[in-house]
């Protein structure tokens, strides 16, 4: 293990080092289709023991919403809630990645920070998805989550030798373009990362995937390749974002993918329905549709390890 | 909120009588496009100068309607079974799309007055 924990790994070992977080996960399975790492049967999975700390990721929350593929979303995220606390151990801080609410109406960012103060964490870090950025450009969000860098909502902090940057992309919609960072935020990211050293591990999160998932469904970055360019040196990097309420993984050099599921309601994968809308499931079966993430650090210089755990009883 | 945009509107459609487009504004046609599986439907309209558009939202999850190049005030976010309306004034093309998915595009064409008797 501690082998393949340096920085430059090659495409070999990658693999290796797949089949072990596979194996660390406790029936994690791995599928590979069109180049895409699918992970699977995510149920019930204790975080190994000699984790340095752990932190949750929440995601796509959608306080407000009340349609029929799921009519009660702050149960859904209450059963969340519980699943998080039920958890071994006590996460060092639980990031939000966004769609907090359906409509960015003050009322439902409040009944969704009643909601998530039940989590047993001290540290909570948001971004927006364009459902928390309705009309306002975020400010209600902002206001109640964290302005970040100039009110605009990015910003980093380091934890115990990692370094965070959580960026927003869900303001920079245009007519039939893929949603972009922007140049201001970018160049606040290059700054950002020029202190870094190359051995630290990022983690970088953000609303919408920052890897290109399906484009006619407006599922990516345009601009995510400059972001890359100032993550390439670094050995470790770990890229945690929802919006697309399902896991999907990719791995490209360096850098690991993952989006998660959310807490409200499943959407079908990239092109399999005439549009994104929510999937209609069985009510029993709703609950193998949601879930949370779990991310465990287990030594300073590897990577991190990603546990999805559903909301199936 | 919608109260607030009818209002606006009204003022909007007050001003282009003054500008001389009273008879196709007496004529108040409205032209409804539904919003469905993440489509403007019909994703074109062509309608004489004065008609009201009303959108409405048939889908779980909220849309809006903004002008690619603020030809037209944008809704607010539509929620299922919201409508939003607007009265063009002036003959034009106006494209348009949804800010949370830039993917849905539409197009309203504003022909001038229809003569008499068309
Ligand atoms: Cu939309």
């Amino acid at each position: 293990m501690d082998k393949i924990h340096d920085e430059k790994l090659k495409d070999s070992e990658r693999r290796k080092l797949l089949t072990c977080l596979a194996w660390a996960g406790g029936g994690l399975l791995w599928t590979m289709k069109g180049g895409v790492l699918q992970a699977k049967t995510l149920d019930g999975l204790a975080a190994p023991a000699d984790a340095d700390f752990s932190f949750i990721q929440i995601s796509d929350t959608h306080v407000g919403f009340h349609q029929e593929a799921n009519p009660d979303v702050l149960a859904t995220l209450q059963s969340a809630i519980a699943h998080v606390n039920g958890l071994g151990r006590a996460p060092a801080f639980a990031i939000h990645t966004g769609d907090v609410s359906h409509l960015s109406k003050p009322e439902q960012f409040d009944a969704a920070q009643q909601a998530l103060k039940g989590i047993k964490t001290d540290n909570w870090f948001f971004t927006p998805g364009e459902h928390d950025t309705i009309g306002d450009n975020g400010a209600e969000f902002f206001k109640r989550f964290g302005g970040g860098v100039n009110g605009k909502g990015w910003y980093s902090f380091d934890y115990r030798g990692m370094h965070c940057i959580c960026l927003v992309n869900v303001l920079n919609f245009q007519n039939g373009a893929l949603v972009a960072l922007g140049d201001e935020q970018l160049e606040w990211v290059e700054d950002d990362l020029e202190r870094v050293s190359s051995s630290t591990p990022i983690l970088v999160f953000a609303h919408i995937p920052l890897w290109t998932v399906y484009e006619p469904w407006g599922w990516g970055t345009s601009d995510a390749p400059r972001l890359y360019s100032y993550l390439r040196r670094f050995g470790s990097v770990t890229v945690l974002n929802g919006h697309i309420h399902q896991i999907q993984q990719k791995i490209e050099g360096n850098m690991t993918f993952y989006t998660a599921r959310g807490t409200a309601y499943p959407q079908p994968q990239p092109g399999a329905a005439p549009s994104p809308g929510p999937l209609k499931v069985p009510a029993g079966q709703l609950g193998s549709y949601l879930g949370i993430r779990e991310v465990t650090h287990v030594n300073i210089k590897g990577p991190l390890a990603v546990t999805d755990t559903s909301l199936a009883i | 909120m919608r109260q607030f945009f009818s209002i606006l509107m009204l003022a909007v459609a007050g001003a282009a009588s003054v500008t001389g487009t009273v008879q196709a504004a007496d004529k108040a046609s409205t032209v409804q496009v539904s919003i469905f599986n993440y489509k403007f439907d019909a994703e074109t309209v062509t309608v004489p100068v004065g008609t009201t558009v009303t959108w409405t939202n048939k889908d779980e999850i909220p849309h809006t309607v903004a002008s690619s190049d603020q030809g037209f005030p944008a809704s607010p976010g539509l929620d299922t079974g919201d409508t939003y309306s607007y009265t063009f004034t002036k003959p034009g093309t106006y494209s348009y799309y949804c800010t949370l998915h830039p993917f849905m595009k539409g197009k309203v064409v504003v022909t001038p007055a229809i003569p008499a008797g068309d």
